[in-house]
Parts: C-alpha cells; structure tokens; sequence
C-alpha cells in the first residue's frame, strides 16, 4: 500500500511536471519572438557584408569588428592601429550613464525613504506623484526640457530675474544637458525599488540601534543600507542600462554633435552610412557589457544568498 | 531605436491598409503637406490618406529598405534621392497615359537627369538649402559660406547644421570650390580638416528643429530650406536668409510610386491631383516653394513671387543639385561624416 501511494504520487508530480512545460510555453513564446529571435538576428547580421546604402550583403565578415576597434585612415589602405573613436564613444556613454545614475541616487533615496516613512495611508498618493509626469511619453518630456533649458528660457529667465546670474547659462547643447535628461528620464526607475525595499524595513532595528548608541550615520550605513541593497542595485541597474543605450537625450538636448552608444547605433541604420552589419556589432557589444554586468549582479546575489 | 519605431509603425499601417479598401498611404516629410489639401482629396474621391513622415532623405530609404515597402504607396524623396531609389529597385514605373495630368508638367522639369523622362515620379516642390542667420547678432556680409566653416566670433558656437550628410558635405564642397563627388585625396584630407576645425563653432545638428532653434535664439545662424527660412523669418523678421557667392544648394522634391504599392491605383489618383496647378499652388502657399507645373500663377499667394528666400540676388553663386557618387568615393565620404559626427 505504501508503495502505492508512493508511486501515485510521483505520478501525480509527473503529471504535473509535463503540465508545467505546456503552462510555460507562452512565456517560452514570448522570449523567444521578442528577445531571442531579434538577438539572434542582430548577431547575425552583425558578422555579415555590409550592402552599399543599407542592407546586408549574406557573406560571412568581421569587417564590422574589425571598424569598431581598428582604424586604416580616410582611405582604408593604411596599416591598422587602434581606433580610439568608438572606444571614446562607450566610453562617454558609460560616464554618462554612471554619473545618471549616482545623481538619481542621491535624489531618489531620500525620497524614496521619505516615501516610505510616510504614514500608510499617504505612501501611495506619494508614489502616484511620483509617476505621473511618466505618463507622458519620453520623446515629449525630453523635448520639454529641451524648452526648459534652452538660453532664453523658462529657467534661465527665473534666475536672472531673481538676480542669481546676469547671463543665461548655456546648458542646451552641452554634456550637462545630456545628464540632466538622462536623469530626469530615469529618476523613478530608482525611486520606486529603493521604496519597496524601504517599505518593508523593520525601523524598529534603526530605534533598537539608537538605543544602542549608534549615530544617525552609523546606522544608516550599517543598519539600513544592508537591508535595502537589493533595492538600491536594481535601481542601479534599472538606471544605468537605459541611459547607456539612450538616443534621445544625447539627439535633442547634447545637439546630435557627440555621438552616444544608442545615438551612434540609430546612425548606422538611418543615416547615410546606412552600415547595419557595424550598427549590429556595436549592439552586440553593449549587449555584451550589459551582460557581463547583470552576471556579476547575479554572482553576488547567489553569494550573499548562500552567506546568509 | 527611433529607427526601430517606425518599422513597428510600418506595421501597424500595414495592417490598416490591408483591412480596408480606397487607402492611401504616404511617406512624407514632416510640416509639409497641408492637412486642407489631404482633406480635399478625401472629399473628392473618398479616399482615406494615412500619412506617415521622416526628416531626411537617408531615413527614409533605410525605412523602405527595412521592411517598409509594401506598406507605403507614395514617398516624396529629393533629387538624388530618386536616383538612388531608382537604381536600388524601389520604385514602380508610371506607364505611357497613366497620370492624365503629366502634361501639366513644366517643360524645365519633365525629364530631369534624376529620373529621365519622369518614368517614376512627379515634380512635387523645389527650393534651395542654404542658411539663415539672425542679423541682431551678427549684422556683417552674410552671402558667404564662411557663415558655416569659418564663422565671424559673434556666431561661434551658436550655428545649427542639418542633421543630413548629403547637404551638409555638399554646401562644403562649394565652401572649398571642390566638386561634390571628389576622388582627389589632397582635397579629400582638406574638407575633413576643414570640417573638423568648423566643428568646433557649432552648437548642433538638427533638421526638424532647423527653423524652431532659430525663431527661440538657441542657434544665431543655422543651415535650412529657403521655404522654410521663409516661415522662420515671418516668426522671426530679423531673420535673413543667404545665398552664399561661393553657391548653394538646389534640390527638388518629387513624388515617387513605390514598389510592391498596396493601394496602386489610388497612389496614381493622388498623384494626378497633385498634378492639378490649383492643388499643388495650396503646396507651395503652404511650404513657401516653388512648384514644378505650369499655370499655377493664379492660384499662387501673390507675396510668393517677391519672397526674398525664392529670388538669389545677381551676386549669388550658382545652384547645385547634390550628386550621387560611387561607392568607392562614397565610402570616404561615409568616413568623413562620420569624424564630424562622433
């Protein structure tokens, strides 16, 4: 009898292990269609001939790779050395996209802790506030701003009439103003992890932790921090992917003059150059930065899991 | 990204086009086509105009070439454009009596060494590309190029480019008296030197914006279409536009049908009533440019024939349409505009 119950129930769980491959099949579906089958796609083309005007030519070729890190002069017909123009581009994305990213912080923990130690029934009125202006699509904020910035505008209007500066200052255009974007997109993408996980924080620990004489920093720092940091990293992350690979700011508010990683991208498939195989290979080499990113992310996180 | 967009667009139209018969669907440029006229047509035959819009010929084709064809059945690309299009395969022939308008055709714009013949297109609007620049921050000789490549230091850093190669290296051209399409390496290294060092005074590259930086201050001189100065100066009237003594660019507008055009018959329609002088003169009044028929006088806005942007003074340089170069020159010029981009 025991055998047989033994055996009706691993056949109910094999049963139940077939049915969970048909329940997954739509989530399979669904990677499959809009993730792996475009990655798939891009990696491909990205090891094709480039056609003239656009388009792929199906012969296989690094010559793409061998664009993003070698350069042979005006002409092509000098010996290779190392280009440094592209290698400067992904560069000035990732300290954009970093510099984004420390900015949000800094503004979005503590509203995000202000939030969250709001009393109940406010928090999500609060956290309404927060995504309404994101209910407007990113090309008209980002135009918005373009407004909002510019020499003679609303901004610097304010502050030469309250006589802060004589001058307008000169932000459209610029670097500066390319950083402002980003964050301003961005913001609520680290505001509203940090809250959850501030949200579900224990503050009796930071009163028991005053009781013991800790500081208001210390037990911010050895208290606090270490309860939300998952909160923290994914708002890191959640910032510092789409910045990395942003078009619009660096297009609209940085004046289309310095190319970033997703501006350089969008060239290569709409402008004249029409290269998709290099527009491909560079998509394949962020894909593999922002990879290798999450991986250590994950690493970490399995670590910590098996420490605690 | 925004490339990807359109192509989800293309799609979505698509699907519209398919579900419903008497569409017609357009690819144009952006604030160009009165909404008025669309509505005529619509009242006229009943047919409803989807239109979807792009900022630079370069767009456009790698639009089509993505997946687009197919979906739309008319686009307006420039001169060289059509060129292009043509010996890339994307454009259907207009057969002997299918427009019963063609004759309304300018005798000047009937067989145009882009499209002899007009086997794939119609005039739509022409004009020229040169700048504007605003004379209350800089009220010196503006009829030069060096406005761009070589700016007095009033305008340094506060000049808007059009984000489009073929415009941009072309005016370049003129600026250096090197043709557009050179194969000379000394002359090649000078334009990119040139450009890299004229880089440095410039504030941005836009070309849906090109009138709007100029109007709101953020750009004191900036590359545009003479129709589209026009409107900048009306907002703006300190506003002036150039013709350079070095040249400017012409170009041309057509209407072109497309390959694999899933509503062909009434792209042929739309193409015959814009071949009306009374429907293309609402055009013209509307961009600020001058049409390619005869006998739209008439229906013209009489202010048209004195507008300072459409009439070169005696002293300006000649016209230039851009060329189309071969892929081996082509390729250096790919390079050249991308050391000015980066």
């Amino acid at each position: 009898m025991a055998g047989g119950a033994a055996s009706g129930g691993s056949a109910a769980s094999d049963t139940y292990a077939k049915a969970r491959h048909w329940l997954l099949l739509p989530s399979w579906v669904v990677v499959g269609i809009f993730v792996l089958a475009p990655v798939l796609m891009m990696m491909v083309y990205s090891f094709l001939t480039k056609e003239f005007r656009g388009g792929v030519i199906w012969e296989f070729s690094l010559s793409a790779y061998d664009q993003f890190f070698f350069d042979r002069g005006l002409f092509g017909d000098e010996p290779a050395k190392i280009d440094w123009t592209y290698i400067a581009i992904f560069w000035r994305s990732i300290w954009q996209a970093g510099a984004a990213t420390i900015l949000s912080l800094l503004i979005g923990f503590p509203t995000a802790y202000f939030i969250a130690t709001r009393p109940e029934k406010n928090r999500a009125i609060w956290v309404f506030l927060i995504t309404i202006p994101y209910w407007v699509n990113l090309l008209i904020r980002t135009v918005s701003m373009k407004f909002l910035l510019r020499d003679q505008g609303p901004l610097n209007d304010f502050l030469v009439n309250i006589g802060l500066i004589d001058t307008p200052l000169h932000i459209i255009n610029t670097n500066l103003a390319v950083q402002l974007g980003l964050f301003y997109s961005y913001l609520p993408f680290m505001v509203l992890p940090i809250y959850a996980s501030v949200e579900r924080y224990n503050f009796a620990l930071s009163e028991a932790a005053a009781d013991l004489y800790a500081t208001k920093w210390v037990t911010l720092r050895r208290i606090l921090l270490p309860a939300v940091k998952p909160g923290v990293i994914a708002g890191c992350i959640l910032v510092f992917v789409p910045s990395l690979g942003a078009f619009l700011a660096p297009d609209l508010l940085g004046g289309a003059k310095n190319f970033m990683i997703g501006s350089l991208i969008e060239e290569q498939f709409k402008g004249n150059a029409g290269n998709w195989p290099f527009g491909a290979a560079i998509s394949m080499i962020l894909l593999t930065m922002v990879l290798t990113i999450l991986l250590i992310y994950a690493r970490q996180q399995r670590q910590a899991e098996d420490l605690s | 990204m925004k490339f990807l967009t359109t192509s989800a667009m293309a799609l979505a139209l698509m699907a519209n086009a398919a579900s419903a018969e008497g569409n017609l669907v357009l690819y144009h440029w952006f604030e160009y086509m009165p909404q008025a006229l669309l509505d005529k047509f619509t009242a006229e035959t009943g047919i409803t105009v989807t239109m979807d819009t792009y900022d630079s010929n370069e767009a456009m084709l790698a639009s089509l070439k993505a997946g687009g064809l197919g979906t739309y059945d008319l686009s307006v690309p420039g001169d060289y454009m059509v060129a292009i299009m043509a010996g890339e395969g994307l454009l259907d022939t207009i057969a002997e009596g299918e427009l019963s308008n063609k004759g309304n055709i300018a005798a000047e714009w009937a067989d145009p060494s882009f499209d002899p013949g007009r086997a794939h297109s119609i005039p739509y609007q022409w004009g020229s590309t040169a700048f504007s620049v605003d004379t209350t921050v800089y009220d010196g000789d503006i009829n030069t190029t060096d406005i761009l490549f070589n700016p007095p230091a009033e305008l340094s850093g506060k000049i808007n480019l059009l984000d489009s190669q073929g415009e941009v290296l072309a005016m370049a051209a003129l600026h250096m008296g090197i043709p557009q399409c050179s194969t000379d390496r000394d002359q090649l290294k000078a334009l990119n030197a040139m450009l890299m060092g004229a880089k440095a005074h410039w504030a941005s590259f836009n070309s849906d914006t090109a009138k709007e930086v100029l109007v709101s201050g953020d750009a004191a001189a900036g590359m545009i279409y003479d129709g589209f100065a026009a409107k900048a100066r009306a907002e703006k009237d300190t506003l002036q536009y150039a013709f350079p003594t070095q040249g400017y660019v012409v170009w041309m507008d057509n209407v072109v049908l497309l390959k694999d055009a899933p509503n062909r018959e009434n792209a042929l329609k739309f193409m015959d009533f814009l071949l009306v002088p009374e429907n293309i003169a609402a055009v013209s009044n509307y961009a600020r440019y001058a049409s390619g028929l005869s006998g739209t006088a008439e229906f013209l806005d009489p202010e048209l024939a004195s507008l300072p942007e459409a009439n070169p003074p005696a002293a300006a340089g000649a016209g230039a349409f851009i060329e189309v170069c071969d892929k081996a020159t082509q390729a250096v010029y790919d390079q050249i505009w991308t050391n000015v981009k980066k």
